[in-house]
């Protein structure tokens, strides 16, 4: 039996972004983002039965979510893989309602850490193995990476810096993106290292904000206010946590939730009209652009070249700017799949992709250690 | 097993040795130590002294401020297992991939296993 097609997405909505003024709480930023995304489904909050939350704040989310909205679900997920997990919330909402334990399902997410005055992460107690070296979490292991990549495939820091580049030029488009000013190359190159070869606009930027999805059946779907967008695949992989126990620091599990979810989509990388990639940092959309068939292994630095994962390019990639550009709220996975919605169903104004109808959400979460992916897509694909 | 992984991992360092284990089902070599192998699931490890040589596999110079950089390195040993340490002796930026390196033991707030560079 295959999910396919059987639930989708039909509201979507951020919170406030960027710096939301101190005294704010990440629940607040729930509330305001789970109450725009019930406006924009047209659904009332009576109407979810399933809660689906991580958090790095609150170490049981979704009691802490419903306990603020007023929701009492009878399906609650919390399952916590970094950023990644809320791609990985939209696959488990899915066979959950599929299985009939819940209907509507709200998926949730926010951080103030830009307005508490700066990143805040994950707080696992010390690795023997990894913080007497004291590597900075997490730059340090994406960079370990692309120093890899760099070493094996020939990979240049101006290859890096062209991803920058192009998720500020998508920046530029969308009047949400917290950083919309000029960027080069060179400007990338001559900025602070601070994890070679990373420096600091190779890295996301630490801002506020969340988002809430709501997903039911794709039944349901059809009477509500927004066309639907439908799941037509996904997939997970993990294969370790800390960067030392990660086999190939060139080769991403993504391979694996990739191939999951083309194969429960029945589609491949060469229909994919939009592709959302997990970009902490300037190497990630290089690997996934390699590990999700888009390019050989190795030849994802050659790839992003010449603007062609920027406006007008030869691939749509992270059309909302990205982690980079846009917002990232110490986890991202729940954005980047709000912008997959709002391309399908063409709200993207200036920065919307012409006849947009399978969009890829691609989450990554730890240090390249979880990878999600998601297929979503319009009515006339299904 | 008796003694915590991570106990006697520290017990080897403290006599000047990098320790690791083997699986004698499989022979995988085992690093981070365990309770079992991750990749055959025996239990059967048994601890092994590592003639401490092995490759530099991926390096960063962590920059922060007030202080100079600092390494990390992962380090593929001649055994067959990787770890994360640092190179001494050449500055951060310096290090590269690919560079035989040969263990040491620093004596930090513990015993901390570290790496420079063999002699050519």
């Amino acid at each position: 039996m295959s999910i396919r097609g059987k639930s989708a997405i039909v509201g979507a909505a951020e919170s406030e972004l960027g710096k939301v003024g101190s005294g704010f709480t990440p629940l607040d930023l729930v509330g305001q983002a789970t109450e725009r995304a019930l406006a924009d489904a047209g659904l009332e909050k009576r109407d979810v039965d399933g809660l689906f939350s991580a958090s790095v704040y609150y170490q049981m989310p979704t009691l802490s979510a419903g306990e603020y909205l007023g929701i009492r679900p009878r399906y609650s997920d919390a399952t916590m893989m970094g950023g990644s997990s809320f791609v990985s919330h939209l696959l488990h909402a899915t066979a959950a309602i599929e299985a009939g334990l819940c209907e509507v399902a709200l998926i949730t997410y926010a951080s103030t850490q830009l307005s508490e005055g700066g990143f805040r992460g994950v707080s696992d107690p010390p690795n023997l193995y990894e913080t007497p070296y004291e590597p900075r979490y997490p730059v340090s292991m994406y960079a370990l990476a692309a120093s890899r990549h760099m070493h094996e495939y020939g990979t240049t820091r101006e290859q890096l810096a062209e991803v920058a580049v192009a998720a500020r030029e998508w920046a530029k488009l969308n009047p949400k993106a917290f950083v919309r000013n000029d960027l080069t190359v060179e400007d990338v190159l001559a900025s602070r290292m601070v994890s070679s070869p990373l420096s600091i606009l190779d890295c996301c930027l630490v801002t506020d904000g969340g988002g809430a999805l709501l997903v039911t059946s794709a039944e349901r779907a059809k009477d509500l206010r927004k066309p639907p967008v439908y799941l037509l695949g996904a997939g997970e992989a993990h294969w370790h946590r800390n960067i030392s126990q990660m086999p190939d620091l060139t080769t991403t599990a993504a391979t694996d939730s990739g191939r999951r979810a083309y194969e429960m989509a029945r589609v491949g990388p060469e229909d994919v009209d939009v592709a959302m990639l997990y970009d902490a940092f300037t190497i990630n959309p290089i690997l996934f652009l390699e590990d999700l068939g888009f390019c050989e292994k190795g030849e994802g630095g050659t790839f992003v070249e010449g603007g062609r994962i920027a406006p007008g390019g030869e691939l749509a990639v992270n059309t909302n700017g990205g982690g980079l550009s846009y917002n990232h709220p110490g986890m991202y996975g729940l954005l980047l799949l709000i912008e997959a919605v709002r391309q399908l169903r063409g709200e993207c104004a200036e920065r919307q992709v012409e006849d947009a109808e399978i969009a890829l959400a691609h989450g990554n979460g730890g240090v390249l250690s979880s990878q999600v992916t998601a297929l979503v897509g319009t009515e006339s694909v299904l | 097993m008796n003694t915590a992984p991570a106990v006697a991992y520290r017990g080897h360092l403290e006599n000047g040795k990098l320790g690791y284990q083997r699986c004698t089902d499989c022979s995988a070599a085992v690093f981070y130590p365990r309770v079992l192998c991750p990749f055959c699931g025996s239990s059967a490890l048994e601890w092994c002294e590592s003639v401490g040589r092995g490759t530099v596999y991926a390096t960063t110079a962590v920059h922060s401020r007030n202080r100079a950089p600092r390494n990390v390195v992962l380090v593929d040993l001649d055994e067959g297992f990787r770890m994360m340490s640092r190179v001494e002796g050449v500055p951060a930026e310096k290090v590269e991939i690919g560079t035989r390196v040969r263990f040491e033991v620093r004596q930090e707030d513990e015993p901390v296993a570290v790496f420079v560079r063999e002699e050519s």
